[in-house]
């Protein structure tokens, strides 16, 4: 039963991937920079309630509001797309199915991701449109 | 031993006990609300897209758009996300302090459990509170 197989060669491909901290370390960051961003969209929701339409398009223009809304929405769903990840991959065993809601979990943030920046960008930079 | 190769041997093996075997207790409650209140904020996030989308709509979208947050159901839905928010901040710092290896201990959990709970409910009635008061509820 001799092997010519070096034991890295045996080890090699059977181990941990090794992306799993990276997943974790991302899901903990992005965590700490959304707690800033949620007490201040929660303190700014508040003030929009009460605004109409020219009054939210003048809010949204200020440059503060346009960047911490972007890092709001960016953060927001890259920290969603991390953790609805988890929970697919927690209880969902079945390898086709898990695979599209990966992927779809996907499709979803990107897509809201990017429909929120670039509405904002648009209200930001829009000219005589509104 | 050779019949755990295959795969019906695999299945008839018992699977580790789950959620209808343990006694309820508040840390159950705690890591139970921290994946409903983050699967809440996912719907959270797709109206506050809608919301910027709206408004980059014109007048119209935007105000029929609020409108809609602004009926009975859409402000009960609002009112489960600022619960979901408060509870699933709150509950993210404690896991943090958990990466650092800080508050296992059976009383100690049990203690941050109940209180991100109730700070959960108390951030959310101090923000509505605030809401009726400004008259951003009217």
């Amino acid at each position: 039963m001799t092997s010519y197989r070096t034991p890295l060669g045996r080890v090699r491909g059977l181990g941990a991937a090794k992306h799993g901290v990276g997943h974790f370390i991302a899901q903990r960051v992005s965590a700490i920079a959304l707690v800033l961003l949620v007490l201040w969209a929660v303190g700014s929701g508040l003030r929009l309630a009460t605004y109409d339409y020219r009054d939210t398009v003048d809010w949204l223009r200020s440059g503060p509001n346009t960047v911490l809304t972007i890092l709001l929405l960016g953060v927001g769903f890259f920290h969603m797309s991390l953790g609805l990840r988890t929970v697919i991959e927690d209880y969902i065993h079945k390898a086709p199915t898990k695979a599209v809601l990966l992927i779809l979990n996907l499709f979803a943030c990107w897509l809201g991701g990017a429909i929120g920046v670039i509405a904002v960008l648009k209200v930001a930079f829009g000219g005589g449109a509104f | 031993m050779s019949e755990a190769k295959t795969g019906a041997g695999l299945a008839e093996r018992p699977t580790s006990p789950h959620l209808q075997v343990w006694r309820w207790h508040v840390t159950m409650w705690g890591s139970i609300l921290h994946r409903v209140s983050g699967i809440a904020l996912y719907g959270g996030a797709l109206i506050l897209a809608g919301w910027v989308a709206a408004l980059a709509s014109g007048p119209g979208v935007f105000m029929t758009y609020k409108a809609l947050l602004g009926s009975i159901p859409g402000k009960l839905a609002l009112f489960v996300l600022t619960l979901a928010i408060f509870y699933h901040l709150a509950n993210g710092l404690r896991h943090l302090a958990w990466d650092f290896g800080k508050g296992f201990e059976p009383r100690t959990a049990d203690m941050t459990g109940a209180a991100v709970i109730a700070f959960a409910i108390a951030a959310s009635l101090a923000v509505w509170g605030l809401a009726f008061v400004s008259g951003a509820l009217a």
